[in-house]
C-alpha cells in the first residue's frame, strides 16, 4: 500500500487525462488501469460552466483527482492555479508543474522550488514534477513536499528512462515517495522503474496515445504491478562473469 | 538584434536554388530523421518530396498524436473593423476598394461576443484592418478588457506595434498576436503592396521579435500561399520560426497557411498552390517542428480541412465569419474574403468527434497570468 501524505492507495500506476478522443475512451482506459490517482490540468477546466466534459466525467467515476499547474510558467502562477484548484475541488492534493519552454517543457527547478515552499506552508500536499535531480529532490523534500516527481525523459517523448542513473540515486536517498514521472512510453519502462524502487510512476501520453488506449492502461497496470513484486522480490546481482549455480566449493559450508 | 539581421545574410536565389536541387536521397534523410531542421525543412518542402507524401503524412499523424494527443483546440475570428489604410491588390479590405466601412462600436462587440460565447467559445481572434489613428492602440485597449472578460485566450490579429504597445496590450490580458509577413521576398512584397504603412517590409519582418519581447504567450507567423513560389516563401518563414524559438524559448508559436482565395477587388494567385502542395506543407511543418501550432481556417472546403485535421493541424476556427458585426448581421458584404467551410460549429463538431479527434475549447487559464 502506497502512501502519500496519509492516503493510501493500492494502485501505484498513476494516470493522466490529456490527449484522449472523448470522454468515454478516457475514463475507460483509467478503470482498466486501475488507477486511483488521475490528474488533470487546471488550464482545461471551465469553471464558469456546471458541467466541464473533462471535471464532470470524472468527478461521476469517483476517481481520486490530483489536479496539476501545467501551463504555470513561474511561481506566482502556480500559486495562483494550486488556489484555483482547492477552492474548486475542495483537495489539497497538488501537482505542480512550472515550465516557461514550451517546446521541451522542461521543468523550472528554481521556480518549483520557491512554489513548493510556499504551497506547503499554505497547507497542501505538493507533488513537484522536477528534473532527476537528487539534491533538488533533497531540498524539495526539505521544504515539506510529500512525494517527487522526477522525469524518466522529456514529456511525451515515450523515450523511457534516459535519467535512470539519477533515478537510482533519488530513489535511494528519497524519504517520501518517489514517483517517475514523464517519458514512460512503454508497459518495460513503467515495470523497469518499479523494479528500481519507485513508489509510483505515472503515465499519460503511451496510453491515450495508443491505438488501443483501453488494453494499453491494462498493460500499464500489470507491468506496474509486476515491477513493484520484483523490486519487493528482490532482483538478482548483474554481473559480467558467469555464476555458478551449483558452485563446487559448496562442501566448505557444511 | 532582430531576424532583419538574419534575413539579410539569407540569399533567396541560392536557398530556391538549393531548395529545387534537392534529391530523393535528402528527403529520405530528411523523413528518418528524428529531430527536424531547417535543412530536412528545405528537402520536405521541395519537389523532390511529392512522391513521400504517403510517407511524410503517417509520420506527421503519428508525431501530432505524440505531442497534442487527439485535441484540436477550437477559436473563431471576430472582426472589430474593415478599415484600412494600406493598399494591398489580394485584400478585400484594401483601401481604394468600394465596401462600406465599419468599426465596431461597444454595443455591437458585445452583441458578437454574446453570439461568440454561446456557440461555446473560449479562445478568441481579434481582427482589424489596418488603421493606425481610427483603430490603434486607444482602440485596442479599450476593448481588450471588454473581450477578456469573456474570453480566456485573446489573440489578436492587427497592424504591427510598438514594444511598449505590445507590453501594455500584455498587461491588459493580451495572449496572443498572429502577424503574417504574407511574403519573404521583398520584390513580390514591394509589388503587392503599393500605400499605406505596410509597404514597410523590414517594419513588418521585426514585429514577431517586438512582440516576443513584450512578453506574448504565443506568436502566429503566416506567408499568404500562392503571392510567389510557396516553397520558397515557407522555407524562409522556417528560418523564421528557427531564430525566434531560439532566442526568445519562453514564446509558442504558431503557423496559418492560408492559400489566396477569390476576393472583392482582388487578384488571382500567381503561383497555385495545390491540395497536394498544402498537404506537403502542413507534414513537412510538422516534421521540422513537433510542437509547432498549425491553424487551419475556414478558407479550405469542408471535406478537404476533414482530411487535414489529422495530419498536424492543432487550431481549427468555425461557423466564422470575416466582416465586422457578421456574427449578428451576416451577408452585410464586409467581409474579407470568401469562406468555403460554411458549416455550423455543431456540424464541424460532429465531424471532428467521427474520425476520433477531441474538441477542445478551453486550454487556458487567464486569471493566473
Amino acid at each position: 500500500m502506497l502512501s502519500i501524505a496519509n492516503q493510501e492507495f493500492e494502485s501505484r500506476l498513476f494516470t493522466g487525462t490529456g490527449k484522449f478522443t472523448d470522454s468515454k475512451t478516457m475514463l475507460a482506459a483509467i478503470a482498466a488501469s486501475q488507477s486511483q490517482l488521475v490528474t488533470l490540468a487546471m488550464k482545461r477546466i471551465d469553471h464558469s460552466k456546471d458541467f466541464d466534459d473533462l471535471l464532470t466525467p470524472l468527478q461521476q467515476m469517483g476517481v481520486k483527482l490530483l489536479p496539476n499547474t501545467a501551463g504555470a510558467r513561474n511561481a506566482k502562477e502556480a500559486i495562483f492555479a494550486a488556489e484555483l484548484a482547492s477552492e474548486m475541488l475542495a483537495t489539497k492534493l497538488i501537482k505542480l508543474e512550472i515550465h516557461p519552454d514550451p517546446k521541451y517543457l522542461m521543468p523550472d527547478a528554481v521556480e518549483t522550488l520557491k512554489a513548493a515552499e510556499i504551497l506547503c506552508n499554505k497547507g497542501f500536499t505538493v507533488l513537484p514534477y522536477v528534473h532527476a535531480d537528487p539534491v533538488l529532490c533533497y531540498r524539495l523534500e526539505e521544504v515539506g513536499c510529500a512525494a517527487v516527481m522526477p522525469l524518466g525523459s522529456p514529456i511525451g517523448s515515450n523515450q523511457g528512462l534516459a535519467t535512470e542513473p539519477f533515478l537510482e540515486i533519488i530513489i535511494e536517498q528519497a524519504n517520501i515517495p518517489v514517483v517517475v514521472d514523464a517519458g514512460i512510453g512503454a508497459p518495460s519502462h513503467a515495470c523497469r522503474a518499479m523494479e528500481m524502487g519507485a513508489d509510483a510512476v505515472l503515465v499519460n501520453t503511451a496510453i491515450a496515445s495508443s491505438t488501443d488506449p483501453i488494453s494499453m492502461a491494462e498493460c500499464f497496470n500489470n507491468a506496474v504491478k509486476a515491477g513493484r513484486q520484483a523490486y519487493l522480490a528482490g532482483l538478482g546481482n548483474v554481473s559480467k562473469q558467469a555464476e555458478h549455480t551449483s558452485p563446487l566449493t559448496n562442501f566448505l559450508k557444511f | 538584434m532582430s531576424f532583419t539581421e538574419q534575413f539579410k545574410q539569407l540569399n533567396l536565389d541560392e536557398l530556391s536554388m538549393r531548395l529545387y536541387s534537392t534529391t530523393a536521397v535528402d528527403v529520405e534523410r530528411a523523413i528518418s530523421h528524428s529531430q527536424g531542421n531547417i535543412d530536412s525543412l528545405m528537402a520536405l518542402l521541395s519537389p523532390a518530396a511529392q512522391p513521400y507524401l504517403e510517407q511524410m503524412a503517417q509520420k506527421a499523424y503519428q508525431l501530432t498524436r505524440q505531442r497534442f494527443g487527439a485535441n484540436i483546440g477550437l477559436y473563431l475570428p471576430l472582426y472589430l473593423s474593415n478599415l484600412c489604410a494600406n493598399e494591398c491588390d489580394y485584400c478585400g479590405f484594401s483601401m481604394s476598394n468600394k465596401l462600406k466601412r465599419k468599426t465596431l462600436s461597444d454595443a455591437e462587440l458585445l452583441a458578437e461576443m454574446s453570439i461568440i460565447k454561446q456557440r461555446g467559445f473560449d479562445s478568441i481572434l481579434l481582427v482589424s484592418g489596418e488603421h493606425e489613428t481610427k483603430v490603434g492602440i486607444e482602440y485596442f485597449k479599450h476593448v481588450l478588457p471588454i473581450v477578456k472578460q469573456q474570453f480566456s485566450y485573446v489573440a489578436i490579429e492587427v497592424q504591427p506595434l510598438t514594444e511598449s504597445e505590445y507590453r501594455t496590450l500584455v498587461e491588459l490580458g493580451l495572449d496572443a498576436v498572429m502577424v503574417y509577413q504574407e511574403t519573404y521576398q521583398p520584390q513580390t512584397y514591394r509589388k503587392h503592396h503599393t500605400r499605406g504603412k505596410k509597404q514597410d517590409f523590414l517594419y513588418r519582418l521585426a514585429t514577431p521579435d517586438r512582440v516576443a519581447a513584450a512578453g506574448v504567450d504565443k506568436i502566429g507567423l503566416g506567408v499568404l500561399l500562392g503571392l510567389d513560389d510557396w516553397r520558397l516563401d515557407a522555407l524562409v518563414m522556417g528560418y523564421h520560426l528557427g531564430y525566434l524559438e531560439k532566442y526568445y524559448w519562453r514564446t509558442r508559436y504558431s503557423i496559418s497557411l492560408p492559400r489566396l482565395r477569390p476576393c472583392t477587388g482582388g487578384i488571382t494567385p500567381k503561383v497555385e498552390l495545390t491540395d497536394e502542395g498544402l498537404v506537403q506543407l502542413i507534414c513537412a511543418f510538422r516534421l521540422f517542428n513537433a510542437q509547432l501550432e498549425i491553424s487551419l481556417s475556414t478558407r479550405e472546403t469542408p471535406e478537404f480541412r476533414d482530411n487535414l485535421l489529422p495530419l498536424g493541424v492543432t487550431n481549427i476556427s468555425a461557423g466564422s465569419s470575416t466582416e465586422p458585426g457578421g456574427y449578428q448581421n451576416p451577408n452585410a458584404q464586409l467581409d474579407q474574403f470568401e469562406i468555403s467551410d460554411d458549416r455550423s460549429v455543431s456540424q464541424v463538431i460532429e465531424k471532428m468527434q467521427r474520425i476520433g479527434l477531441n474538441p477542445v475549447w478551453k486550454d487556458w487559464e487567464s486569471a493566473w497570468f
